[in-house]
């Protein structure tokens, strides 16, 4: 490692004002804090700190991110094979979604980092650790279709008008990979909706089996609830969707760790489920006694088992920055979440996932949620005053 | 236990860090220079009146405020005044006084401060120089004479990182802090507070004519800070008084003895001290009486004070006059290879983002590396889980950074302190200074006030 830290301290100067490669300042300081935490000490204030930083954060995220990741992969190997009526291991799906992933990633990663490495070194800051967690959400969300150009369309839009005309990271106000995803979405519909969601690459010698569909459990679920897949195969995540978000299982996984490491807020997690439940519940109530397979009638647990439910839950309703931002603010926040969801699912058939929809709305008005809650702490220390 | 009251605190975090004083005495000769330093005193400005050649006994004034003429700043033994050390535009930073060994005192009469009226116990505090150590919320000012608060704070612990025994500290001087507390007795309307941790000595337990209340709870319950919040909280207009409780016992003996000697039992803490203890002296000693010999002297950061609040220092420096505790540890300026990836069983973090919660009662030997860069304010959540105040304290430093003094108002800035936020800097992620913040807005806010 001294070989490397001498080799750094030597190419140091180049970067640095004057030097002759000034220009890629920002580049060689995300590359140098990455191999070496700095030796920057405390000077005023505390003297010793805490051993987290942003980027350890960041990595205990990707970390919870895994299994979804991991699952995705055979996933879209499972779904593929079974498309096809071939028999296929665990290591065959594995591979199959591996090599259909990896350059989702790649490019989702290289075109996201290029723009975020521009800004900071045109704007003179250090490139924040941000773009790591939100690099791996987007092909997450995504079908694994969709074409890599779009992937790399989507990394930059998300990272130049999610974050940077905000002023960058901390200050964008909507969950960048989420917006990221609704650019797709609204601009290229027909590339995320219909029969994107499995990878129909001809195998040699094999046709479709017969009466295979390509539609998702949310597609079938507004005109017969009973028509989906059984309730474990939808927890489990044996069913078609973005290549992250099927899986319930995993989500809770990636749950308990991201609540375990104090990284996710629990009370955000807790309160999108419990939301999205009593909606659920309430919809019960509502629900037209002619049709018994009207998605009114579906058990309310089916809308946290279906569709990316438990992933926007985990994964993006907890997005610190775009998030409420007080601690009781979190549980009314996750709380509109998960029951305004089930609403969009219930009557907006146009949009069958509701959660997308439903978390950029609220991230738009956390900041009011949040007022209110400054507003009652205030008014409690103001009444005190009176007294 | 003869207590008023218990309050649980939930929210806080204790470091545990290696390095505590172990509980031993020891009484330090005093040191041939020692120095009374101006700008210990935030916002006073000082007029000498002693010059270099002056003799003068301990209690004799060196100086007082501009402002505030009936402040005087005493000194602490007896000797001759040497030198008068100065800064930028003459700002005055040290008077330094040749201690002789007669340890001559200005001699007061002996009185129970209770059978005085309340203007008598002020006159001999403020011409003793016992007053400076009485301080004020909002702003941890020295308290005004004329201003009645309506209530007076002493906490009976510290809960900070190796922070000293209180208790035991207490017990080396018998009935001087009851005395001392009968005096703060006079001098409002309202109460006198006493903060009692859980399993509270005996001198704690037993004093009188005061209202006594429990904190259970991690750091910083100790903090006078967090105390008044959930005893009497500061409203707009209002000032609470507090003391330390070592200055309690001073005070103590100024009317019990008729001396004023503003002594210190200093703990010598932290992973780099060599001979870790307590040590008997007097405000201003030079510090190289103190740690020579007992602390490393390689690659280690001196604090005076503990390690969220205290003062960077040096052997070379004076004790301040509100050091109780000095800390050393290992400086961090070292670059670590991949250090954010790794397991870090040694890695102390409020987050399990390290594998270091494995091991709960693990102690540490934590260094000043700052593990990080600042960022943008990113993760939310963690300053709640440290503040044990009803205070948002995200909102109330963006509206300090927004320079918002109404919004500062509102939402509390004249309960808190910068160490009650120095807790919140220790966790954050970004890295921000938020002592520094919190500072600024108190300044804003006594500046616009």
């Amino acid at each position: 490692m001294k070989a490397l830290r001498n080799l750094l301290d030597k190419v140091q100067p180049n970067f640095e004002k004057g030097g002759k490669l000034e220009k890629f300042h920002a580049a060689y300081n995300a590359i140098e804090t990455f191999l070496f935490v700095p030796n920057h000490t405390t000077q005023g204030g505390v003297h010793i700190r805490d051993a987290v930083d942003l980027k350890r954060t960041m990595f205990t995220v990707i970390i919870a991110l895994l299994p979804t990741l991991l699952f995705g992969m055979w996933n879209i190997g499972y779904q593929h094979y079974l498309a096809f009526g071939v028999e296929s291991s665990h290591t065959e799906n594995l591979l199959f979604g591996l090599i259909k992933i990896a350059p989702l990633l790649i490019v989702s990663y290289g075109a996201g980092l290029g723009v975020e490495i521009l800004f900071a070194q045109m704007r003179g800051h250090a490139v924040n650790e941000g773009y790591l967690v939100t690099g791996m959400l987007i092909p997450l969300t995504l079908p694994v279709t969709t074409p890599l150009w779009m992937v790399a369309l989507a990394s930059i839009f998300c990272v130049v008008l999610g974050k940077e005309v905000f002023g960058g990271t901390g200050m964008n106000f909507m969950n960048p990979a989420l917006l990221a995803r609704a650019f797709l979405f609204f601009a290229f519909p027909a590339y995320l909706s219909g029969e994107v969601w499995v990878d129909l690459t001809p195998e040699a010698g094999r046709a479709l089996v017969d009466g295979y569909s390509g539609a998702t459990s949310l597609a079938v679920v507004d005109a017969n609830f009973t028509a989906t897949p059984s309730p474990w195969d939808m927890f489990m995540g044996f069913e078609k969707g973005s290549i992250g978000e099927t899986s319930t299982l995993m989500a809770l996984i990636g749950a308990a760790y991201l609540i375990y490491t104090g990284v996710g807020s629990w009370r955000i997690i807790l309160s999108v489920f419990l939301g999205g439940y009593l909606m659920g519940l309430f919809m019960n109530v509502l629900a037209p006694a002619d049709a018994p397979t009207h998605i009114m009638h579906a058990p309310a647990y089916y809308h946290l088992i279906m569709g990316g439910f438990a992933f926007g839950a985990v994964y993006m309703a907890t997005d610190p920055v775009s998030a409420a931002q007080t601690e009781s603010g979190k549980w009314i926040y996750g709380f509109l979440i998960g029951a305004f969801t089930v609403m969009l699912r219930v009557f907006n058939p146009a949009y069958p996932e509701g959660m997308m929809l439903s978390i950029l709305f609220f991230n738009v008005f956390a900041p009011l949620i949040d007022h209110f809650v400054v507003q009652r702490n205030i008014n409690k220390r103001l009444k005190r005053a009176l007294q | 236990m003869p207590s008023n009251g218990t309050i649980n605190l939930r929210r806080g975090f204790d470091i545990k860090l290696e390095g505590a004083a172990s509980k031993t005495l020891t009484d330090l000769a005093i040191s041939a220079i020692v120095a009374v330093q101006p700008p210990d005193f935030p916002h006073i400005i000082p007029k000498l009146v002693v010059k270099p050649g002056d003799e003068v006994q301990a209690g004799a004034p060196l100086f007082h405020d501009k402002d505030h003429p009936e402040l005087f700043f005493t000194a602490p033994v007896s000797g001759e005044v040497v030198e008068i050390v100065r800064g930028e535009k003459r700002r005055i930073l040290e008077v330094r006084i040749l201690a002789d060994k007669k340890a001559a005192s200005r001699a007061f009469q002996p009185i129970n401060p209770s059978t005085l009226s309340r203007d008598q116990v002020v006159n001999r505090l403020l011409d003793s120089g016992a007053w400076v150590f009485i301080r004020q919320r909002p702003y941890s000012l020295i308290a005004r004479p004329h201003e009645s608060p309506k209530a007076i704070f002493v906490s009976g612990f510290d809960s900070a990182p190796l922070a000293p025994d209180l208790g035991f500290i207490l017990e080396q001087s018998g009935s001087l802090f009851q005395t001392g507390l009968d005096a703060l007795a006079k001098l409002t309307d309202g109460k006198v507070h006493l903060g009692l941790p859980v399993n509270a000595s005996s001198v704690l337990q037993q004093a009188q004519g005061v209202t006594k209340t429990v904190f259970n709870g991690p750091h910083p319950a100790g903090n006078v800070g967090v105390q008044i919040h959930h005893v009497d909280p500061i409203n707009p207009q209002e000032v609470v008084w507090y003391v330390h409780a070592q200055d309690v016992v001073n005070m103590g003996r100024l009317f019990a003895e008729g001396v004023y000697r503003p002594e210190r039992i200093v703990a010598l803490t932290g992973s780099e001290a060599t001979e870790r203890g307590y040590f008997r002296t007097v405000q201003g000693v030079h510090l190289k009486d103190l740690l020579a010999n007992r602390v490393k002297t390689d690659q280690v950061r001196l604090i005076q004070g503990h390690v969220l609040t205290g003062q960077k220092t040096s052997q070379d420096a004076f004790l301040s006059a509100y050091t109780h505790q000095i800390t050393a540890i290992p400086e961090g300026d070292h670059y670590e290879f991949l250090g954010w990836l790794t397991p870090g069983f040694d890695k102390l973090s409020l987050s399990r983002t390290f594998f270091s919660w494995l091991n709960k009662n693990k102690s540490y030997r934590l260094d000043t590396n700052l593990h990080g860069e600042e960022r943008a304010f990113v993760v939310t959540g963690q300053y709640e889980q440290v503040l044990p105040m009803d205070i948002l304290p995200t909102y109330l430093l963006k509206a300090i950074l927004a320079n918002d003094l109404e919004k500062m108002e509102q939402l509390g800035i004249y309960e808190v302190s910068e160490e009650d936020f120095a807790l919140c800097e220790f966790v954050c992620t970004s890295k921000i200074n938020v002592q520094k913040i919190i500072s600024d807005g108190l300044e804003m806010i006594r500046k616009e006030g």
